[in-house]
């Protein structure tokens, strides 16, 4: 009863709105219609490294939606979406959640036709393609979870409809970070995360189905067994792989486990550790902490991840329209150009590179080396004039993706498996 | 029912008056022993609302099925064959097995040393300083650690301990060694460590309150006796604390059963603990599987407080 009441009274504004444009002056003018009504509070889940509060405060600016952020690690967000969907407005997660969130029939498919931009969203999630060419796609790769059947549909569709599960905010392809002034030598391959030359300086972490897939990618490199699926091992495969890691453990491989972003940064930056899986960020935090560190492409290439909006299903009228507002504000090139400058990727490549100084976009997104010094969205500088970017361009980094964050068929088997390795 | 209706009416004049006494002598008791029930009733709500019944539900869940994103109403003992799963072979330990003899020992550990360093302290402060108010300033020092947070206390041990950490430099400098220590940091040694300056403080209240009672006659007469300085030790001043050594115990003992921040944090996430099995198994959503590790936890630390009340009876001590 409330809502059509709203609704007819947004709807007359709307009306009026465009009265008021259309004769040009008045005492109405043509605001977006959220200004127009109570300013709206979006109440955003995700984990800490997407909630920028210079996003918020932009946001706020251009719209006047205020955003409550809700910072929470990644396994929490699924928690709070399984378990109390209505305690958020807007949800930002990993794709690799949604084998989890959709089937616990919480999450709504968004109308990719109130999405301005959907058709410009870059192929690597839409079809699994970067310049046209296929990359890797095993795991849960974004292409296999972006639409669903329909918009309140549990099942994928395996072809393209109007219903996304999630619009991209950031991804990245990951791989090992190194300290190149204690290891003096070229760093190649996956396998050498588990050459013993590296005893007791190693480390990965300590996050199950992450954790593993770097595993498998140490033992493919190694040539010891090639998977069909790193990201959806059978119970034979997750032994295999788990028992190579409780050698290695046994032997003293690993100096430390880690566990969320600063753990990694201490254990890179202090010496305990100079090869370790790691997020391009915390390579970034070293490297500004004056030590050197390298995010040292792979030939066997990257295990990359990424995140995208989520609406909740209860999520309906105003809230529901900021949130696409919010959305469509968000791809509309700011907030791109803003992650593309921390080293993420955004979702609408040409809406960002309006947002970016040429010499900003050759060196983040074209692999060019800088040609002045490249300054973090807070002003600080990353790199000097004359460096480029590990792993080089947008095209070669994404393009060597090899597989994508999971969860696996035999999670709760690989999961216990894990306890069994942290315990050997 | 007929009693209280009986009571409830003292306007029955006919009664015998022999009746009438009984009959106001039990309701004075009854209405003295629900006055008991009401002043206990507070707590015992408490305790129900927030000990039985989460508890109870924890049993109820460890019973059920789950799959990757909702648990289900079902009687399954699997959680519990898969907290067990492999201990039946006994050439190589299973999970669970390791898991609890490294908790164990890290209890064990951290029990020597706090009950060595606690009982030492306590003593110290109880029966070496002899003025009232030294006594309490030193004993206020003693708690002025837990000033700061635990997870504080803990991590700035690592700058300390680490390769290139402080103790590493300081030895290499002297020239001690040549290499670093390895072993400092993200080892037992470092667990026990953090345990041992966390817990310690557990272990001095209790053991002090217990000293601080003793009557310092007893002592005296000990020496008249001609004991010796050991001997009055360990036959006076240990029999009378151990009360508190009991309840230092048993706080030292749950906390390092139930820990798993330290473990990880001081064991760089390579050392298992019960804890933090169930918190992997939490954040994968695997609740009826934590909730079944929990219970076997439970079980496990109960048993362990039992065996302690079984040496000494808290309540006739205290």
């Amino acid at each position: 009863m409330t809502t059509t009441i709203k609704l007819s009274r947004r709807t007359l504004l709307r009306g009026a709105g465009a009265t008021g444009l259309a004769l040009g002056a008045g005492p109405i003018t043509g605001f977006p219609n959220v200004i127009a009504a109570e300013p709206v509070t979006l109440r955003y889940l995700g984990t800490a490294v997407n909630q920028s509060g210079d996003i918020a405060r932009k946001v706020k600016e251009d719209l006047g939606i205020t955003i409550e952020y809700i910072p929470v690690v990644t396994d929490e967000v699924t928690k709070r979406v399984v378990t109390q969907p209505n305690s958020f407005d807007l949800l930002d997660t990993e794709f690799f959640s949604l084998r989890k969130l959709i089937p616990s029939g919480n999450i709504q498919g968004m109308d990719a036709r109130r999405i301005k931009q959907a058709d410009n969203i870059t192929p690597v999630f839409t079809k699994g393609e970067v310049g046209g060419r296929k990359i890797g796609d095993q795991g849960t790769a974004p292409k296999k979870v972006f639409y669903l059947e329909g918009q309140n549909s549990k099942n994928f569709a395996t072809s393209a409809t109007e219903w996304i599960t999630l619009i991209p905010t950031t991804y990245n392809a990951d791989t090992l970070g190194i300290r190149p002034d204690l290891i003096k030598r070229p760093i190649t391959s996956w396998k050498e995360l588990l050459n013993p030359e590296f005893k007791g300086k190693a480390s990965i972490l300590n996050i199950p189905s992450i954790g593993i897939m770097d595993a498998a990618m140490v033992i493919e490199a190694t040539g010891d067994y090639t998977y069909p699926d790193k990201g959806n091992m059978t119970k034979a495969e997750i032994d295999r792989t788990i028992k190579l890691l409780i050698e290695a453990k046994r032997a003293g491989q690993f100096r430390a486990f880690w566990q969320d972003f600063n753990e990694s940064v201490n254990l890179m930056a202090s010496g305990e550790t100079v090869i370790q899986s790691m997020w391009s960020p915390a390579v970034t935090k070293v490297r500004s902490q004056g030590v050197a560190c390298t995010y040292q492409p792979l030939k066997e290439g990257y295990r990359a991840w990424a995140t995208g909006f989520g609406l909740p299903k209860t999520l309906t009228g105003r809230k529901l329209d900021a949130a696409y507002d919010f959305i469509n504000w968000f791809l509309s090139g700011w907030a791109g150009a803003y992650l593309n400058r921390q080293g993420y990727y955004s979702a609408v490549l040409e809406t960002a590179k309006t947002h970016m100084e040429p010499y900003e976009w050759a060196y983040w997104m074209e692999g060019k080396p800088a040609e002045k010094d490249i300054k973090g969205p807070d002003g600080s500088v990353l790199e000097k004039a004359g460096a480029s970017r590990d792993g080089g361009s947008f095209e070669t980094r994404m393009g060597g993706v090899a597989c994508w964050n999971a969860v696996m068929d035999e999670n709760t088997y690989m999961v216990r498996k894990w306890n069994e390795f942290i315990a050997a | 029912m007929t009693d209280t209706a009986l009571a409830a009416m003292p306007a029955l004049a006919e009664s015998p008056p022999a009746l009438t006494t009984t009959a106001s002598l039990t309701q004075k008791t009854r209405r003295r022993r629900a006055l008991a029930y009401i002043q206990a009733a507070p707590m015992a709500l408490v305790f129900l609302l927030f000990f039985v019944v989460p508890l109870g539900l924890t049993v109820i869940v460890s019973f059920w099925a789950y799959n990757e994103y909702e648990i289900i109403p079902a009687f399954t003992v699997q959680n519990y064959v898969d907290v067990f799963e492999g201990c039946l072979n006994t050439t190589d330990a299973c999970t669970t097995v390791r898991t609890y003899l490294s908790t164990l020992k890290f209890c064990v550990l951290t029990w020597v040393f706090t009950l060595l360093i606690g009982f030492t302290v306590a003593y110290f402060v109880a029966f070496h300083v002899r003025s009232r108010t030294m006594q309490m300033a030193l004993f206020l020092v003693c708690t002025i650690p837990f000033w700061t947070s635990n997870v504080i206390r803990m991590i700035s041990w690592i700058p300390l301990l680490g390769r290139n950490g402080l103790v590493n430099d300081t030895l290499m400098g002297m020239g001690l060694i040549k290499s670093p220590i390895e072993g400092l940091l993200y080892s037992d040694f470092s667990v026990v460590l953090a345990f041992v300056h966390l817990n310690t403080v557990f272990m001095i209240v209790p053991i002090f309150n217990s000293m601080a009672r003793i009557d310092r006659a007893l002592i005296e007469a000990a020496y008249d006796a001609g004991a010796s300085g050991w001997q009055t030790l360990w036959n006076v001043v240990v029999p009378l604390a151990k009360p508190g050594i009991a309840i230092g115990s048993i706080f030292v003992v749950t906390l390092v059963m139930g820990d798993f921040v330290t473990v990880g944090v001081m064991g760089g996430q390579q050392i298992a603990s019960v804890g933090k099995v169930i918190q992997v198994q939490m954040s994968a959503l695997q609740l009826p599987a934590a909730a079944a590790n929990a219970v076997v936890l439970l079980g496990a630390v109960m048993l362990m407080i039992v065996a302690m009340t079984r040496l000494i009876d808290l309540r006739k001590e205290l």
